[in-house]
């Protein structure tokens, strides 16, 4: 109990002081400035899409992982959830050092579709996928594994077909892990900072996302930075509480 | 050994002796911490070695970071002895807050300098090129002192120019430039010289430059003052060849 209030502890002090120290007089004048909006809608935009995405990929990749087994599963596994564990930073070079100007896949992309990432709002989705998708994938193969496949097998003698049964038996059994899998994802995305600030840059409505913002602010005004961090606090946590009372509160 | 010894019952009996040892005392013992812009890094360590090979028993230690972090960090209470900042706003925010013993000394100047790929593939020669249609260029965000200076030069130049990033710092500008994402940006001097054969520098004229001058200060919390006066007219003195030697030059 002792250990678990040290913990709570832990989380909440930070927090405390952030709110202490919150101008809350210039707050509004602050929220109200075209640049904060700007970074918020393009924060939400990105996060998002970035989810979006992840789903669309993750979940079929996550299905590979707990479904099929051939040889250099896990070695194919560890890569996409690396990640989790690169510094965030050095992702946002890789990004580059593939998809930049100069890059294995870019320079192709420029020259026959001119398809340009770096410094776009593409760019800012692509990193941010690049290092939330892999809690989506961790998360979604988890709730697969535990599934009782029985009840595939059921639906399967019962003569339907493949796609009734991932759509109709499948993915339904596995929602609270896929809600999960997609919100862990989001926050991660919303949260990103290294990646996206190598990889797309930072100009104001076009890459720059809230945690760039912020850490632009603390370098001029500390107050502003204060306030936009918690306009982040406060978007996550509706969506998260939100979330949670809508979706996961059933289960 | 017995050197050693000696050394350190001198420093002994120095402590004892109190505070009023002059900065000359041949008795400079303990260690002192100087908080020192990021762009000072390679200079001051090299600076540190000298300093601590003609002081023998005593410690120099080094935290590097953006000026204004490393004022935050003392505002909030970080302990040391020296700061030395790239620019006069962020050593003024110390000296509002009371926290510097002495009135800063200018140590040395920055240029700025066009920075380009190897072998200057676009061909830029001046900062009117800049403006040129077609190129990718990243400055510093305004918010930073690099980006504020930029701006200034690019100002008298009578130049508007659009980026594709206002990079977060200046090292960030330069990693832009050698991996090729950008064809041009705006860094000081001691970057490019820095940076080695990964790229190159094209000389803004004095007309057009804006300097950056870079204090340096004790801290009114020192706990070993005469160590760190020492230090600071070290850098006054025999530094100022390092520094040159790194690209900075004499106020």
């Amino acid at each position: 109990m002792i250990l678990a209030g040290a913990g709570v502890a832990f989380f909440i002090l930070p927090l405390v002081g952030l709110l202490l120290r919150t101008p809350w007089t210039s707050a509004w004048e602050q929220l109200g400035s075209p640049e904060v909006l700007a970074a918020l809608r393009l924060s939400l935009l990105a996060s998002f899409s970035a989810t979006t995405i992840g789903l669309i990929l993750g979940v079929p990749l996550a299905w590979t992982f707990a479904r099929l087994t051939f040889p250099g599963r896990s070695v194919l596994r560890a890569l996409t959830v690396l990640p989790m564990v690169l510094p965030p930073v050095v992702g946002g070079v890789a990004l580059l050092l593939a998809f930049g100007r100069r890059g294995l896949l870019g320079g192709w992309l420029a020259t026959t579709f001119g398809i340009h990432l770096p410094f776009t709002t593409a760019g800012a989705i692509i990193a941010e996928t690049f290092v939330a998708m892999p809690f989506l994938v961790i998360t979604v193969e988890a709730g697969l594994r535990s599934m009782d496949t029985r009840f595939e097998d059921a639906a399967r003698t019962l003569g339907a077909s493949r796609w009734t049964v991932l759509w109709r038996v499948t993915l339904p059994l596995v929602r609270p892990s896929l809600i999960a899998g997609a919100v862990l994802c989001w926050a991660r995305a919303l949260g990103e900072f290294g990646a996206t600030i190598t990889f797309a840059g930072n100009f104001p409505g076009r890459t720059q996302t809230m945690p760039l913002a912020v850490y632009l602010a603390l370098e001029t005004n500390p107050d502003a930075a204060i306030v936009l961090s918690l306009v982040l606090l406060v978007v996550s946590l509706t969506v998260l509480i939100g979330l949670r009372d809508r979706w996961l509160g059933a289960s | 050994m017995a050197a050693a010894l000696v050394l350190s019952a001198a420093a002994a009996l120095c402590s004892a002796c109190g505070t009023s040892a002059p900065a000359s005392s041949p008795a400079l013992s303990g260690t002192i911490t100087v908080f020192a812009a990021s762009s000072l890094n390679a200079a001051y360590t090299a600076i540190g070695k000298e300093f601590q090979k003609s002081h023998p028993g005593t410690m120099v230690t080094f935290t590097f970071g953006g000026s204004s972090m490393l004022v935050s960090q003392i505002q909030q209470g970080a302990i040391g002895d020296v700061v030395a900042s790239a620019d006069q706003p962020n050593m003024q925010k110390l000296i509002d807050a009371g926290l510097t013993a002495e009135s800063p000394i200018v140590f040395a100047r920055n240029d700025l300098e066009i920075v380009v790929g190897k072998g200057n593939p676009k061909h830029i020669t001046s900062l009117a090129d800049l403006a040129r249609s077609g190129l990718v260029i990243v400055l510093c965000a305004p918010a930073v002192p690099c980006g504020r200076y930029a701006a200034q030069a690019l100002q008298k130049a009578g130049l508007s120019v659009k980026p594709a990033s206002q990079e977060a710092d200046v090292k960030a500008v330069l990693s832009k430039v050698a991996l090729g994402e950008a064809d041009a940006g705006i860094v000081y001097v001691t970057d490019v010289k820095a940076a080695g054969n990964s790229v190159e520098g094209v000389t803004i004229p004095p007309a057009l430059n804006v300097v950056a001058e870079y204090p340096i200060a004790i801290l009114k919390d020192s706990q070993n003052r005469a160590l760190a006066r020492a230090f600071i007219s070290y850098v006054l003195t025999d530094g100022r060849r390092i520094l040159a030697q790194y690209g900075f030059t004499n106020p």
